[in-house]
């Protein structure tokens, strides 16, 4: 029995391994100007991981096969060649240093979305989470944003940020819409409030994830470079609704952004 | 006896019981509902979220906070006898208030205390119908489509503003009243009361979120009152 | 802190009445089965809680017969809502992490061999021990009250991050009085943890048996030991922080819910607390308490090993020192299930070095079950079975965690299908099959009975090969950005995901009818099983002189005396036999190690 649970366990981590390397499923194509660090880290990673989950893996395998007890077996117990030492340094070396380099080298990836500023030209969008809708808000000509009035938000009339245009000046050309539409190749600056409990803004193909928290008011940058439509999803556990919570995000050209700028503009 | 005097008192009798069908000289209050000033704008819903109902507006519908037809007009208003009538039974008909295209349909729904209220599900996405009562038991319940609807009853009067969880713009108001003498003004504005027996009677026209009108009328006969109510609306 | 001391001659005497003996009793070897017993239930609720979600992932809108009548507001007409989903997966959460693989592994088995490996006859605290089982068993009742709340149980999953937790009703069905009856559950779960992680500790230290140096303890004292000191520091935190949400629900304090929120156009009447506090106070506890599930499976499978395969590890020094290391460090990366949070993203950074690094002791310990294999005699029977079944599952669980230490990354893989497979490998599987493996071993000793070994082998085939074919698709889903706690796929990127999603259903509910064979076998064998040795493993370890079972007070009277440590295994001895006992005067004429 121990050499069937050599052949199983060797079977089971080669085809675990084979979706992986067939690339059966996938994240969706990297449509951001940063995401490629990401891309590129995930690749790395997949190489090291895999290597080493194969490995220990087979020799597992090898050695309950080699090794499993047989009736006539009388002979004295062998050690392994370098002992315990080898073995530590190979988890030192192979696996941790590794490891760390990888963690060295993928800190550039997180440095090029969160430790680098928005562009001074980037394009302004709110985007207001909560139970369970996303709601984005765009400052209008004034290039600014109406300050928010948590009291007044009502949902039935559609004041979903709780705007008072009746006495705010910077509220009466603000644009509140229910998908977020972006020109392609243009940096975006993405405002995130949250309206109630904790939200995630998470856009795989914008290589895009963050928590909405409320209290803080955070914000991350990107740039998308294929036009499109893609689905903003929540993915942070926010209630009942979490799982119906999402958003279109449309990357349109910048004549047709502007059109779409315009449309939303007379709806308000 | 001859024939003319069959038929006179068989159209006399005729007459007494339609009266006494009727009511003895039970009246009619009616009107139409009006506004001053500006109302607020209502705008367009973006249902994109859920594309199963999106799919129901080639047009999106707006949302329905203050429905105005020509002339000024104001729907949706509910319009009730709030002193002067006995309290009743719930009947046995039930309040039906349905999810359709990820919108309540009626958007105001008038019933008894005590009335059997029907909530079902026409969409292919789960809804979450959450009444936000103060006076009665608050509740909110999920709906999964294709499942049966929802019976509940209320049995305190109040006027109960419904929500969706999961679908936001979705807005509505169980108006729970105490008698069978109520109405919503439709899209003409217009509103009828029938069927009151002689009295005096408080009418109460009630807009939501919180607007509340009233006006005495006394009824002697089998009359029609008319009786009209004019909003103030403010655009913000 | 002396080198050897002597047991006090007697801690509390023989039971009496039924009750002593077999409820209200001091005996640490009653307390140990009452933990298991518990532990047993517990899974077996977990399981089907996770059958119910299962089925429901995929095929959402079916009806599921029955259902109605458990909650007709929760499945009307049998379909589940989407809260009822939320609410069942933080109940199978919170009943698995906390009565399953923190009972089991540390309560259940340490409780029962600890004092028991050490020589001695029994805890120092018998009462405190008595308490401490059931002050856990009242925590499970508080808890298993939320199904019967009008409302629900909490939706807001085991980790319960604020404000959802802290509004309280408005936030959602099972957040009002659910929401508390949870944190109050775990409240009273960390006393019953403190109470134990005492009497773990003061054996270890005072109640070692004459000759029982700290350098001779066997593994697995060593990983209740290093547990239960991870669990008095880790359950310290979560106890106060239960209490603070719990003052957030009915006091009306806000130490977790800031100003300005709104909920069903209200504004939210808290201020001035701090969403990200709960995160830090919560898995400030919350990391060291999955290695609290895992150190002392590991310590089992090592034991295990050892004993099966006649020769003892490489180096067990390398072992322990990396059960250390693992504890220690699990302090310092709790902040990696923070990396997009809203912390500082600097810090992020500085977490995830730690977490790499925890990959080195991990490794280290792999590398020396895989390396002392080499050239060992493998005994293959149920119990070895599941323990090399452990380290298949612990590498898989391991390595997806190289992705998930890297910010990077976890950009791509926070909250996906990803991180559920991560844990539910190392902890739901691993953790799992160090339970199993620790049955197998010390069934016989507990009961007087051998279990069936061909049901036994039987029920870890079909578990092993069923548990991979769960749990590997969930990283599949993850890496194509699956978004977990989903009550449902309506997105248009997951819809083409169902598919796998039933798959992994069809396995899940095969693999649990399994654990059936494992119940009957636990039974049968209880009552029919053939009569159990003494030492049917030929093991090294104290738990192997007594009777099986054990009388009460475990050496009759009598301290033994211990002349070597565990690892006496693949010896020359004059009688003929490979091994050497603890309590044996016997020298070892020559290992029996070769090149």
């Amino acid at each position: 029995m121990g050499k069937l649970l050599a052949v199983t366990i060797i079977i089971i981590a080669i085809a675990s391994a084979v979706p992986f390397i067939l690339h059966t499923w996938e994240p969706p194509a990297d449509i951001s100007t940063h995401g490629g660090l990401i891309d590129e880290q995930m690749s790395d990673t997949m190489i090291e991981a895999g290597v080493s989950f194969l490995a220990a893996q087979i020799l597992l395998g090898i050695f309950i096969w080699q090794f499993s007890k047989k009736p006539s077996d009388t002979g004295k117990v062998k050690t392994f060649p370098g002992g315990a030492k080898g073995l530590v340094i190979a988890a030192i070396v192979l696996v941790g240093v590794e490891v760390l380099a990888l963690g060295a080298f993928g800190s550039k990836a997180w440095a090029a979305v969160y430790f680098t500023p928005p562009a001074p030209d980037a394009m302004p969008v709110q985007v207001q989470a909560g139970q369970f809708a996303f709601y984005f808000r765009y400052p209008g000509p004034d290039g600014k944003f109406g300050p928010i009035h948590p009291e007044m938000i009502n949902e039935g009339n559609q004041n979903l940020f709780g705007l008072d245009p009746a006495n705010d000046v910077e509220s009466r050309d603000d644009i509140v819409t229910a998908e977020m539409a972006i020109p392609v190749n243009k940096e975006v600056h993405l405002l995130m409030h949250a309206k109630d409990v904790s939200h995630s803004f998470y856009v795989p193909a914008l290589r895009i994830h963050q928590d909405f928290v409320p209290g803080l008011d955070l914000s991350v940058h990107f740039t998308a470079t294929k036009v499109g439509q893609y689905e903003i999803v929540c993915s942070q556990l926010c209630g009942l609704g979490h799982y119906n919570m999402r958003a279109y995000l449309k990357v349109l050209s910048q004549q047709d952004f502007d059109d779409w700028l315009k449309k939303q503009q007379a709806a308000q | 006896m001859t024939l003319k005097h069959i038929c006179l008192a068989a159209a006399a009798t005729l007459a007494v019981v339609t009266m006494t069908a009727a009511g003895p000289g039970s009246g009619t209050i009616s009107g139409k509902i009006t506004y001053e000033g500006t109302p607020a704008k209502q705008k367009p819903i973006d249902m994109s979220k859920e594309p199963s109902c999106a799919a129901k507006h080639p047009t999106p519908i707006t949302t329905e906070t203050v429905v105005t037809g020509p002339g000024n007009t104001l729907e949706n208003v509910v319009v009730y006898i709030s002193a002067g009538a006995p309290d009743e039974a719930a009947p046995s008909t039930t309040a039906d208030f349905d999810q359709k295209g990820c919108q309540y349909v009626p958007h105001m729904l008038a019933f008894q205390v005590g009335q059997e209220l029907k909530i079902a599900n026409d969409d292919q996405t789960s809804h979450n119908i959450h009444p936000l009562a103060k006076i009665n038991r608050e509740w909110n319940k999920s709906q999964p489509p294709g499942t049966p609807p929802i019976i509940d009853k209320y049995d305190k009067a109040e006027m109960i503003h419904v929500k969706c969880n999961i679908h936001p713009w979705m807005s509505g108001t169980f108006a729970v009243l105490k008698n069978s003498h109520y109405a919503v003004s439709d899209k003409d504005g217009n509103f009828k009361l029938p069927n009151l027996p002689p009295g005096k009677y408080t009418v109460t026209a009630w807009h939501e979120p919180d607007q509340e009108m009233t006006q005495d009328v006394v009824i002697s006969g089998g009359e029609n009152k008319t009786v009209s109510f004019v909003f103030k609306l403010k655009p913000y | 802190m002396h080198e050897t001391s002597a047991a006090p001659a007697v801690v509390h005497g023989p039971p009496t009445t039924f009750l002593s003996k077999h409820v209200f009793s001091l005996d640490h070897k009653v307390i140990g089965l009452q933990y298991y017993t518990l532990a047993l239930f517990a899974v077996v609720v977990g399981m089907v809680l996770s059958w119910l979600m299962r089925i429901h992932l995929g095929w959402t809108n079916a009806a599921i017969p029955g259902l109605q009548a458990l909650s007709p507001n929760g499945a009307p007409g049998g379909v589940m809502t989407p809260e009822y989903y939320l609410q069942l997966m933080t109940m199978h959460a919170t009943i698995m992490v906390f009565f399953v693989l923190t009972t089991a592994p540390f309560a259940a088995f340490g409780n029962y061999f600890l004092p028991i490996q050490v020589g001695a006859e029994d805890m120092p605290f018998p009462h405190f021990n008595m308490m401490s089982f059931w002050t856990t068993f009242t925590a499970f009742l508080i808890l298993v009250t939320a199904f019967f709340v009008p409302d629900g149980p909490p939706l807001a999953g085991w980790t319960s991050y604020a404000p959802l937790s802290a509004i309280g009703k408005d936030a959602g069905p099972g957040q009002g009085t659910g929401q508390v009856i949870w944190a109050a559950a775990l409240g009273v779960f960390c006393i019953g943890q403190l109470l134990g992680s005492l009497n773990f500790i003061s054996t270890v230290l005072d109640m070692r048996t004459k000759g029982m140096t700290l350098s001779r303890l066997p593994v697995t004292c060593w990983a209740w030991f290093i547990t239960s000191c991870m669990g008095l520091t880790a359950f310290a935190v979560l106890m106060p922080a239960t209490i603070l949400l719990i003052l957030d629900h009915v006091a009306g304090t806000s130490f977790f819910v800031p100003s300005g929120l709104v909920l069903n156009d209200q504004l939210v009447p808290h201020s001035g607390g701090s969403t990200l506090l709960w995160q830090h106070l919560f898995w400030f506890f919350g990391h060291p308490e999955v290695y609290i599930a895992i150190i002392p499976g590991m310590g089992i499978v090592t034991h295990v090993l050892i004993t099966n395969m006649r020769r003892p590890m490489l180096s067990m020094k390398a072992i322990l020192y990396s059960m250390w290391a693992l504890a220690f460090l699990s302090y310092m990366v709790y902040g990696h299930h923070m990396f997009v949070s809203g912390m500082n993203p600097f810090s992020s950074l500085v977490f995830s070095f730690p977490t790499l690094m925890i990959t080195i002791p991990s490794t280290v310990v792999v590398l020396i079950w895989i390396g002392s294999l080499y050239g060992s005699k493998l005994r293959i029977n149920t119990a070895s079975l599941f323990a090399l079944g452990f380290i298949s599952m612990f590498v898989s669980g391991g390595v997806s965690g190289f992705f998930l230490a890297q910010p990077s990354i976890d950009i791509m893989l926070h909250a996906t299908y990803f991180v559920v497979g991560h844990f539910h490998m190392v902890m739901g599987v691993a953790a799992m099959f160090g339970i199993f493996s620790g049955t197998y071993f010390w069934f016989p000793k507990m009961t007087g009975h051998m279990m069936n070994e061909t049901i036994g082998r039987i029920h870890f085939w079909l578990t092993f090969i069923g548990t991979y074919c769960i749990f590997m698709p969930f990283h599949y889903l993850g890496w194509a950005g699956n978004v977990r706690r989903y009550a449902a796929f309506t997105d248009d990127f997951l819809k083409p995901l169902i598919p796998v999603h039933q798959f992994i259903t069809i396995a899940a509910l095969f693999t649990g009818a399994v654990q059936l064979l494992f119940l009957y076998n636990l039974i049968h064998s209880r009552f029919r099983g053939p009569a159990a040795p003494a030492n049917p493993w030929e093991g090294t370890s104290l738990e192997w002189i007594m009777p099986s079972p054990p009388p009460w007070n475990n050496f009759g009277g009598k301290d033994p005396v211990v002349y070597h440590d565990a690892d006496q295994y693949g010896v020359k001895t004059a009688s003929g036999a490979d091994y050497i006992m603890q309590n044996s005067p016997e020298q070892a004429l020559a290992t029996s190690e070769g090149d």
